[in-house]
């Protein structure tokens, strides 16, 4: 039978405390990873990894950034644009001025500078709590992207003030750029995609995941227990930024490969970026990933049946997208405030009971 | 005086002048953070969207014209007439009132004893989907709103200046009518909450839920109550930053400008509201005069909300919050 404890003995401490404890969930793990990464690679096109596989591996990784400080800490942050735009301009200054180095350093090294000014913006998370917070990060987000349009050095005094990714190698392959293949651009970005997701997993079951979800559930209790808070909070700020970081570094250079701050950086991506962890579900790995396929996916559905089955016009698909979109998540906020998570975790206990009722 | 010092006290005017229709949106926000613990995101959508059906009644559009149009192929854009502003202005407050019963209807009565976060994302979807429907409704394009309000240079305020310190203040009229009408609003909203009945029980559900149920007061009735004098707030807000830069798509954003506006006096004073309004309008225009140049400009852009930062890590609660007190 699939998805049962049952008859899976544990014979040592190792094997107890692996990620995934059940035979069918481990063996469904390292399928869904054979497929992504030994099949999709030789079927995929420029259509599809623009429209869908990039902005989906990318979203995912700022979804599980965010979803560390604001599901398992307990701290809402409005900033996500901002750090994305960060680490967009830290590997882009990077890229230009280290151009015999690989991206792949320069994609974490930008989550290195982006962890640092997220930790910055976190100190007065100390003071602040709830939606005084919330407003307190709209002041990153909102200086950041100013500071980004304002200050020359940081696009290289180019005169449109946009910056270009230049072309840039990972192991000979190209990876960044107009010129780049799309599986090139695809592996490179599930690399970066199944690393923070393990690292995120792991980090969130254990000590320092259960510090964050001490806080999140009550802080002064927590303080009280021996957590303390300025590390806990300031981890989880630093953590989360670092994963934004690398999904904003790698959103410039490899998804989009030009961009202007304001466009896309905005508020807009701080608040799509949190509707993904709700949708998804606040607190879960799996939930970052949900809330980022539903987001990314429903678009491009959206307009495919809008535009390209009935004729309408885009403008109109827009509006309609704005409405479902606040709609769906008016709903589920009713009707499942835990999000896909949730129902994929009561899918799984009907599973492990099926074919009994009880 | 000193041209600095005058050029100085024009912008502290102008900067008063836009705390004011800050203060009108935050004022939306406080009310309903009062009497029902929501923090309602969606206020400057509310705005947008009242603005937008103000101007659709006066013009007679054909609501959803656009989407009729797609799906029967017709033409359709207007009724064909022009209703006088101030009956355009009760309908769309009826249309406020029945937005209100709505979202309390279908959305917050479902909420009821969901935490704040929770209640708060729902805002965020409220307005998004909000900002469709009004798109939807009335069509995106940038209209211009004309309730008849006086535009322009202040004359009077010009020529009195000019001939005190040799220089005309550049103040529009309309700034002066916005603040009027903002003391007006704050005066009727205090009346109102003060010697009405339906007033007093709003005070009391803000006070306390359970103790104002258990004396009668009907808080589904409170919450559509409080929702439609935020949507008049809106209403009002919009009729104002309508005339001012027409009636557009960013229009919704100044509810991001009210929050700071909010964090400096505290979600829960409606004083707090106007004075931190005051203190962000007057702020940010003069730390654009005297600073701004040498940074670059546009600092009005992330200033505000510097300066609540900064302002609560002093003081978490705000100026006129409620003392936060946690208890394990």
């Amino acid at each position: 039978m699939f998805y049962r404890e049952a008859g899976d003995f544990k014979t040592s401490y190792v094997e107890d405390n692996q990620t995934f404890p059940i035979k069918f969930d481990r063996w469904r793990y390292y399928a869904v990873l054979a497929f992504a990464f030994a099949v999709v690679p030789f079927f995929i096109n420029d259509y599809w990894v623009n429209a869908i596989f990039l902005p989906f591996l990318i979203y995912s990784i700022a979804a599980i950034g965010l979803n560390i400080l604001v599901g398992y800490c307990g701290q809402v942050s409005l900033g996500t644009g901002g750090f994305m735009a960060v680490g967009a301009y830290a590997v882009y200054k990077l890229m230009t001025s280290f151009p015999d180095v690989s991206l792949f350093f320069h994609v974490l090294l930008a989550g290195g500078v982006t962890a640092i000014v997220g930790v910055l913006f976190g100190l007065p998370s100390l003071r602040i709590k709830g939606f005084y917070l919330a407003v307190a990060t709209l002041a990153a987000q909102f200086f950041l992207v100013w500071l980004f349009n304002k200050v020359p050095w940081f696009y290289n005094y180019s005169a449109s003030g946009q910056i270009n990714a230049p072309e840039r190698t990972v192991f000979g392959t190209l990876v960044s750029g107009p010129s780049a293949d799309a599986w090139a651009k695809y592996i490179f970005c599930l690399v970066f995609t199944v690393i923070v997701a393990v690292i995120a997993r792991n980090l969130t079951r254990g000590t320092q995941g259960r510090k964050w979800m001490a806080i999140r559930d009550m802080d002064i209790a927590a303080e009280i227990i021996g957590v303390d808070p300025l590390k806990a909070k300031l981890t989880a700020f630093a953590v989360s930024s670092f994963f934004v970081g690398v999904a904003g570094a790698l959103f410039f250079s490899v998804y989009l490969g030009a961009v202007e701050v304001g466009e896309a950086f905005g508020i807009n991506k701080s608040f799509l970026v949190l509707f993904m962890i709700i949708i998804g579900g606040l607190g879960s790995i799996f939930g970052s990933f949900a809330g980022a396929a539903f987001l990314v996916l429903m678009p491009v559905l959206l307009k495919n049946i809008l535009v390209g089955g009935l004729g309408w016009p885009t403008d109109l698909a827009a509006h309609l997208e704005f409405i479902i979109v606040g709609g769906l998540i008016v709903t589920f906020l009713i009707l499942e405030p835990h999000g896909l998570a949730q129902l994929w975790r009561v899918t799984k206990e009907k599973l492990r009971l099926w074919p009994f009722p009880h | 005086m000193s041209d600095t010092l005058i050029y100085a006290t024009e912008v502290f005017i102008n900067g008063l002048m836009a705390g004011v229709l800050y203060a009108l949106v935050a004022l939306g926000f406080v009310l309903i953070y009062k009497a029902s613990g929501i923090f309602n995101y969606a206020q400057g959508v509310m705005a947008l969207f009242a603005a937008l059906t103000l101007v659709g009644i006066m013009d007679g559009q054909v609501p959803f014209s656009h989407l009729i149009n797609a799906i029967f192929g017709t033409d359709i854009h207007h009724f064909g007439w022009h209703l006088p502003a101030v009956l355009a202005i009760i309908l769309t407050m009826g249309v406020m009132i029945l937005l209100a019963w709505a979202v309390n209807h279908f959305i917050m009565r479902h909420l009821v004893n969901q935490e704040p976060i929770i209640l708060f994302m729902a805002t965020i979807g409220l307005a998004y989907f909000m900002e469709g429907f009004g798109d939807l409704m009335w069509g995106a394009d940038i209209k211009k709103l004309d309730v008849g309000l006086p535009m322009g240079l202040n004359t009077w305020i010009d020529d009195t200046t000019y001939n005190a310190f040799g220089y005309g203040f550049f103040i529009d009229n309309l700034d002066i009518v916005a603040t009027i009408v903002a003391a007006l609003l704050v005066a009727v909203l205090v009346a109102f909450s003060q010697y009405t009945k339906q007033g007093r029980a709003m005070r009391a559900v803000a006070d306390d839920h359970q103790a104002a149920l258990s004396v009668g007061v009907s808080l589904n009735f409170i919450w559509v109550m409080v929702w439609s004098v935020a949507g008049f707030v809106a209403l009002v807000a919009g009729i104002m930053w309508g005339a001012k830069s027409g009636v557009q798509f960013s229009l919704s954003l100044i509810a991001l400008k009210a929050l700071p506006v909010l964090m400096l006096g505290g979600f829960t004073s409606i004083p707090g509201a106007i004075v931190g309004g005051l203190i962000i309008g007057v702020g940010e225009k003069l730390f654009e005069f005297f600073v701004g140049p040498m940074l670059g400009g546009a600092t009005e852009n992330w200033f505000a909300y510097v300066l609540a930062l900064i302002f609560l890590v002093f003081r978490p609660q705000g100026l006129f919050g409620e003392k936060i007190i946690e208890r394990v």
